[in-house]
């Protein structure tokens, strides 16, 4: 350890499992401890953040004792985040339209924003894409295994 | 001793046999070897879209046909290894690297050929071990108090996260995120919610199939998104008629496959290394005992035998702790274990004698299974083959359909829909920050029942810790997990050396986005 204090990316980790572990050991405070014999529903909580906790700080701490190169980059090389939000944006899509409007909507938005979401992919192509998983899915889903999902709330179809 | 195995297996037939059975167990084979072919689709994330199609079901032919998917995908991830040189089933990443010279010298389908003969071999082995080996568990096991079980959990947790890839101590802390990650919902005791933050819907806990498909779906797809390369078709063409090996081939071959047909049962019994670990470690001996060791990596048929026979017992011996014991080796079968109690099964030593249809049921089927998947690889190879050319764009929000409409069905519930969302979006970040998502799993699944019975050892003891040394089988779990912490501590004492022997070959294999999560 000589120069620079350097980021590692094991820091974060030690540091988001230690954060982890000192929450659930704080919420686990709330419930009843107990003792040994008669433990309550917070012993686990507490004891397993606790761990948790001290495992974060070993991280960090192996991290700081090794002088073997880590980037600390969290994001990767080329980060993707229209591609992340598409793949986050599709399920929501799903949620929210299959609320108000059934499966058929849900299914077709849900594909589409996905699709949308890699590089090469043209509104045309993920809309085909979107259509046929969506014949797919109905027919297996609503004909073959019958799920409790409306295909289109409103109309019985 | 093997009479009674007979007469059991042949019940096991009868069971595995009839119609409804051997359907599910052949949708199953067909579903698992498909998605073996098909990069970044691994068998946790569909077994986890299958699962909550089975509620339905009568509970054989539901994991019958789960663990098809299991063994299934391991056949068709040997042809993505060795015609395409796309390590996306990490057991079969290590056939790479002599799996895709032959395809290159155009002898793929020998290769191929030799593979399925090496499976069938390896599994077979594998289920027989499973036979005698699993009544033999459960005499012992039967004896086991509270004190006992709650050490082999202990024994199983650090097994799975410190053997597993990565580094163990963030491995352990996986494992321990995921036994509190158990503990959402209500407390089985008192009824207190914990962790719930005042979510009704959490009061049940974390839907397991939602945390399955967070990590190993949503998470695995924001990682390989844009990020896969384009796939090298050039090689793959075969037919069926380039399948049959040569009698030259057959010979070379023979060896390495029993020997690794014995490493990958071996590694099977041990807790927490499944298949990977299997087929690395035989590659490794395989490369170590040959007279011509400079042929490994430009084209030996061996190390496309040894490896392959290895994974394929070790899958198939993966099930004897699961069944046995209770105690899952690994990520697929804490998913399994998750399955059977759903289905209302306590797993256990008590599973064999009180659900005999299910385990000597599922014991027939992988026979079943092995056959089925061999009839259906060698004529069909071609259409295998053209399934691989199928783009990364068009599945990744296929799969996200059947992600989405799969956790829905679980429960009718929307609400699972966004709890998959969020733990797919903390599984990203954990994977940014080199965390394995496998031991999430294994904790997650034992953890309610380690404190239970952590809680029972200790209301009968008194509160008195030393009953966990006291009891001198308890005592001796207690003993292997202080060897494997002490291995891992000699390990990293002496990380430069040891390592750089376990990175030489780890480097060869090409790496891809797929390989770090799929496992």
């Amino acid at each position: 350890m000589q120069g620079k204090f350097r980021l590692k990316r094991d820091y974060y980790a030690g540091g988001l499992m230690l954060l982890l572990g000192l929450g659930a050991a704080v919420t686990g405070s709330g419930y009843k401890f107990g003792t040994l014999a008669r433990m309550g529903p917070g012993f686990m909580p507490v004891v397993l953040g606790v761990v948790l906790a001290f495992l974060g700080v070993l991280i960090a701490g192996t991290a700081l004792a090794s002088s073997e190169p880590d980037d600390s980059k969290f994001l990767p090389e080329r980060p993707q985040w229209f591609g992340w939000l598409c793949i986050i944006g599709g399920p929501i899509m799903f949620i929210i339209l299959g609320q108000i409007g059934g499966m058929i909507p849900a299914v077709f938005a849900c594909v589409f924003v996905c699709a949308l979401g890699d590089k090469t992919a043209t509104y045309k192509s993920s809309f085909i894409l979107a259509a046929g998983v969506t014949v797919f899915g109905v027919v297996l889903f609503h004909y073959l295994l019958s799920i409790p999902f409306p295909l289109l709330r409103g109309f019985n179809l | 001793m093997i009479s009674t195995a007979i007469t059991d297996l042949w019940y096991g037939f009868g069971v595995a046999l009839e119609p409804h059975n051997l359907m599910y167990c052949f949708l199953g084979v067909l579903v698992g070897n498909l998605v073996g072919v098909l990069p970044g689709m691994g068998p946790v994330a569909t077994i986890s879209i299958l699962l909550p199609l089975t509620f339905g079901m009568h509970p054989v032919p539901a994991i019958l046909m789960l663990s098809g998917v299991y063994y299934g995908a391991q056949y068709g991830g040997a042809i993505c290894s060795i015609l395409l040189n796309l390590p996306c089933h990490p057991p079969h990443a290590v056939t790479c690297l002599d799996g895709f010279p032959l395809t290159k010298q155009g002898k793929g389908g020998t290769a191929l050929g030799i593979t399925i003969i090496a499976a069938f071999v390896g599994a077979s082995f594998g289920i027989t071990e499973m036979i005698f080996l699993a009544p033999f568990l459960v005499k012992v096991a039967l004896e086991f108090g509270p004190a006992e079980v709650c050490s082999l959990m202990l024994v199983g947790l650090l097994a799975g996260s410190t053997l597993a890839k990565g580094s163990p101590l963030k491995g352990i802390a996986m494992t321990v995120l995921g036994l509190l990650v158990g503990i959402v919902g209500s407390d089985i005791e008192t009824g207190q919610p914990r962790f719930t933050f005042g979510i009704t819907e959490l009061f049940d806990g974390v839907e397991i199939i939602a945390l399955a498909l967070g990590m190993f779906g949503v998470a695995e797809f924001m990682n390989s998104i844009n990020n896969t390369e384009e796939v090298d078709l050039r090689y793959a063409k075969v037919g069926l008629s380039d399948m049959f090996p040569s009698k030259a081939d057959l010979k070379k071959s023979f060896w390495p496959m029993i020997r690794g047909t014995l490493l990958g049962s071996l590694c099977a019994l041990i807790p927490g290394t499944g298949p990977t670990i299997a087929s690395f470690v035989s590659y490794a001996t395989e490369k170590k005992i040959s007279k011509t060791p400079e042929r490994f990596g430009h084209g030996a048929i061996e190390g496309v035998a040894c490896p392959e026979a290895s994974t394929h017992s070790s899958v198939q011996g993966d099930f004897i702790p699961t069944m046995s014991l209770g105690i899952p080796g690994d990520t697929v079968m804490a998913l399994l274990l998750g399955a059977l109690i759903i289905h209302g099964i306590v797993p256990g030593p008590q599973l064999i004698s009180q659900h005999a249809d299910i385990f000597w049921g599922l014991i027939a089927s992988f026979w079943i299974g092995n056959i089925l998947l061999v009839i259906l690889n060698v004529p069909m190879i071609g259409l295998w083959v053209k399934l691989l050319s199928i783009p990364y764009r068009y599945l990744y929000p296929s799969a996200m359909f059947f992600v989405c409409i799969g956790v829905y069905a679980a429960n009718n519930d929307m609400f699972q829909v966004g709890e998959t969302m969020f733990i797919g979006i903390v599984g990203y970040i954990l994977l940014r920050l080199d965390f394995h998502p496998a031991p999430i799993l294994l904790g997650f699944v034992l953890g309610p029942r380690f404190e239970e019975n952590f809680r029972r050892s200790l209301l009968i003891s008194r509160g008195d810790l030393t009953t966990f040394i006291d009891r001198p089988i308890s005592a001796f779990f207690l003993f292997i997990c202080v060897v494997l912490i002490g291995a891992q501590i000699y390990v990293w004492l002496r990380k430069p050396k040891i390592i750089a022997e376990e990175k030489a070959i780890e480097a060869q294999v090409p790496a891809t986005a797929f390989s770090e999560v799929a496992e």
